[in-house]
């Protein structure tokens, strides 16, 4: 408005406006006490993720198994059958299958072996392991194996010996990835950050918007400023809270995983991950944040506004629904890649994409390029809606109107 | 002291078909008090708005010290919106500071304004306290306070009267008027005249975007054809009809009104009203400020 007037004047102290308008925002924001509250909630969540996939991870492997009777003989084969399977048993000698029986109920043991060897019985409280049934199935075939070669006359320890040397090449078409479970799990972890800071920083501009137009302060504002310098200190500086809140929770999130040691990825993976979910937080932030502040420019109380706010966090939850369902099932999934190109979904799905290591180069350029140019439009746009509609209060103002007024 | 004059020159903003100015035009020097009267909705906001650059004017121009009001200058101006507003849950003397910084000040020099400013308003003991939490006459005294903070080279405040009690519109006309006298040009909206009247060097009578009166208190009151009282009591009831450019108006208890023309004679009228016997009032009327501002709106609604 007033640089359509004056077209050819300066304001030689617009970054140190923009900066005074961040700064307050910083400042007050991070001593609210839902800012507070907000960070240690995310830091919990965060940490606690690796501890519980350390947790459950040891649950899994170990598993307490009770012999009874003739099927104490079985101890050390099924044991070894069963580390060859990845499954640790820790043995327990039981004095009979009644007693067994009992502590598999209690949950004492988690299986009870009884039995011949040759005919053994599993006793498990619901369902059994399947790896810990093969081990036992493949002892007993062993035991019954050796008893009829025997029988024929041949000895069961030679013939065991000249078999043991026949083994299946494998030739995989495709690298296979041993640590694979853990990049989805980073890459989970990426997209659930992503998604709570996108939203949580986008309300923030959204409220703080209103808060400036409810309390009318925003007329004083403008008359020591253009409206263009008050939204960009405002989203730089709720930008920068974010980034605060990102730091803390991400670096919350890497103390975790060293402390759980269930991390066996290489370090600059895992600070490559965070590196990217940084990088997409800010142009996710800067996209969302311009939308956010024009929608909420439309309206002058806080109670009109989860109405023009509600469609953008929609926007948002559309994203990570996709990045939750579609990516750890099918990694390479033509959906999840070409989508992931689009701006407002490249900021969830991309940095998942790279965390699971399935994003080309040319494709994480595309979207950065992408993005990039849609946030330069989207400032343009939310610009113009902004100085439109921020000092008309009121009903809420029509878009149309906001685009078209000068 | 350079001389500093405020011009507002021939203004005029539209919106869709209705218009809110036109060629609105007035100047206010430094160290000059200018009231802004007009019914609502009669553009005063619209022109204040447009002085700090809120809002932008179809055509015309507002210049400063001969210049262009651009940006940098507009962040002298001390502003007071009429609907007034802080950011609630911010703390008085920080929110003070912050205003100042925008203004232009250093973050030090700010501060200590700030705290200035909170001490002149009798804030001391409420610096630390959210805006929100103030009574509304404490938070009116930091709303003047945020458009004083950066000791400002023009005032503007719209309605910076309103809602205020007794004792606040005595600090607020004592802070105006030292702001005058330190060579400030300031510019204020209201609609208590006689306050008006009081204040202020200049007025400015505004009706439907247009200024219909513009001038010193006394020239306003001076202006139109005089008007003259006389209380003749034993005079006819058509005494004063044989002078010429003599027009009576009315009685008004007892006393004759009468309009004169411009060429007519008031010692021809007093010799008449001798003629009749005793005279024991002879003066020239001068209608308050409230008479002016209605003649002014309802002459022109007639029109």
């Amino acid at each position: 408005m007033t640089e359509a007037q004056h077209p050819s004047s300066t304001d030689p102290r617009a970054l140190r406006s923009v900066w005074l308008v961040a700064r307050r925002e910083l400042d007050t924001r991070v001593r609210t006490r839902s800012f507070v509250i907000g960070t240690l909630v995310m830091i919990a969540i965060i940490a606690a993720y690796p501890l519980v996939m350390f947790f459950v991870g040891q649950g899994s492997t170990t598993s307490t198994v009770g012999f009874t009777g003739q099927a104490t003989t079985m101890v050390r084969p099924v044991t070894a059958v069963s580390e060859s399977l990845d499954v640790s048993i820790e043995d327990r000698l039981v004095d009979d299958p009644r007693a067994g029986k009992r502590m598999v109920r209690s949950g004492e043991l988690d299986a009870l072996v009884t039995g011949a060897p040759d005919a053994p019985e599993l006793v498990v409280e619901r369902d059994a392991n399947e790896e810990l049934r093969a081990a036992l199935e493949t002892v007993a075939r062993q035991r019954a194996l050796d008893a009829e070669l025997a029988r024929a006359g041949l000895d069961p320890g030679q013939v065991r010996a000249s078999t043991s040397d026949v083994h299946v090449r494998v030739t995989s078409l495709q690298p296979v990835d041993p640590q694979q479970a853990q990049r989805l799990g980073l890459a989970m972890a990426a997209g659930f950050l992503l998604y709570f800071m996108l939203i949580s920083s986008g309300q923030m501009v959204a409220q703080g918007v209103v808060e400036e137009k409810s309390s009318r302060v925003v007329e004083l504002l403008l008359s020591t400023l253009r409206p263009s310098q008050l939204l960009a200190g405002k989203v730089l500086g709720i930008g920068l809270t974010g980034l605060l809140q990102f730091v803390l929770t991400a670096g919350a999130g890497l103390v975790a995983v060293s402390a759980a040691g269930v991390m066996t990825l290489p370090s600059t993976a895992l600070a490559g991950t965070l590196g990217w979910a940084l990088v997409w937080f800010l142009l996710g932030f800067f996209f969302y944040a311009t939308i956010m502040a024009a929608a909420a420019s439309l309206v002058s109380r806080q109670e009109d506004l989860q109405g023009v706010v509600t469609p953008v966090v929609m926007a948002l939850i559309a994203p990570f629904l996709v990045g939750v369902t579609i990516l750890p099932n099918n990694p390479d999934s033509t959906v999840g890649a070409i989508l992931s190109l689009i701006p407002g979904f490249s900021p969830m799905l991309m940095p998942m994409r790279i965390a699971l290591g399935v994003a080309p180069v040319w494709q994480i350029a595309t979207s950065l390029v992408l993005i990039v140019v849609a946030t330069l439009g989207l400032l343009w746009l939310g610009g113009r809606i902004y100085r439109n509609a921020v000092l008309r209060t009121g009903a809420r103002v029509k878009i149309t109107e906001a685009l078209r007024a000068t | 002291m350079p001389e500093s004059v405020l011009e507002i020159d021939r203004i005029s903003k539209r919106y869709g078909n209705v218009t809110a100015l036109r060629d609105m035009t007035f100047s206010v020097r430094a160290g000059e008090m200018f009231g802004f009267v007009g019914s609502n909705g009669a553009g005063k906001t619209t022109t204040m708005r447009i002085a700090l650059g809120v809002l932008a004017a179809d055509s015309g121009e507002v210049r400063f010290d001969g210049a262009p009001l651009d940006l940098r200058m507009r962040r002298r101006i001390g502003y007071m919106p009429e609907e007034r507003g802080l950011y609630p849950k911010m703390r008085a003397a920080q929110q003070l500071a912050y205003l100042g910084e925008l203004h232009g000040m250093s973050r030090h020099g700010a501060r200590e304004a700030a705290d200035r400013w909170i001490d002149r308003l009798g804030l001391t003991e409420r610096r630390d306290e959210e805006v929100q939490k103030l009574s509304l006459g404490n938070q009116q005294r930091v709303q003047l306070a945020a458009a004083l903070v950066h000791e400002p080279d023009i005032l503007v405040l719209d309605e910076p009267f309103s809602g205020l009690d007794p004792v606040a519109v005595d600090v607020m006309s004592q802070v105006l008027r030292d702001a005058c006298d330190s060579g400030v040009p300031v510019v204020f909206s209201s609609h208590q005249l006689d306050l008006v009247q009081r204040l202020c060097d200049r007025v400015g009578i505004v009706r439907k975007g247009e200024m219909v009166a513009n001038g010193t208190v006394e020239e306003l009151r001076d202006s139109g054809p005089t008007t003259l009282l006389v209380d003749v009591p034993n005079a006819p009831a058509d005494w004063a009809e044989g002078t010429a450019g003599v027009r009576k108006l009315g009685v008004e208890s007892g006393r004759t009104r009468l309009e004169l023309s411009d060429d007519a004679d008031d010692q021809a009228v007093l010799a008449a009203a001798m003629a009749t016997g005793p005279v024991r009032e002879f003066a020239r009327y001068r209608p308050a400020l409230t008479e002016l501002f209605r003649n002014a709106v309802t002459e022109e609604s007639a029109a």
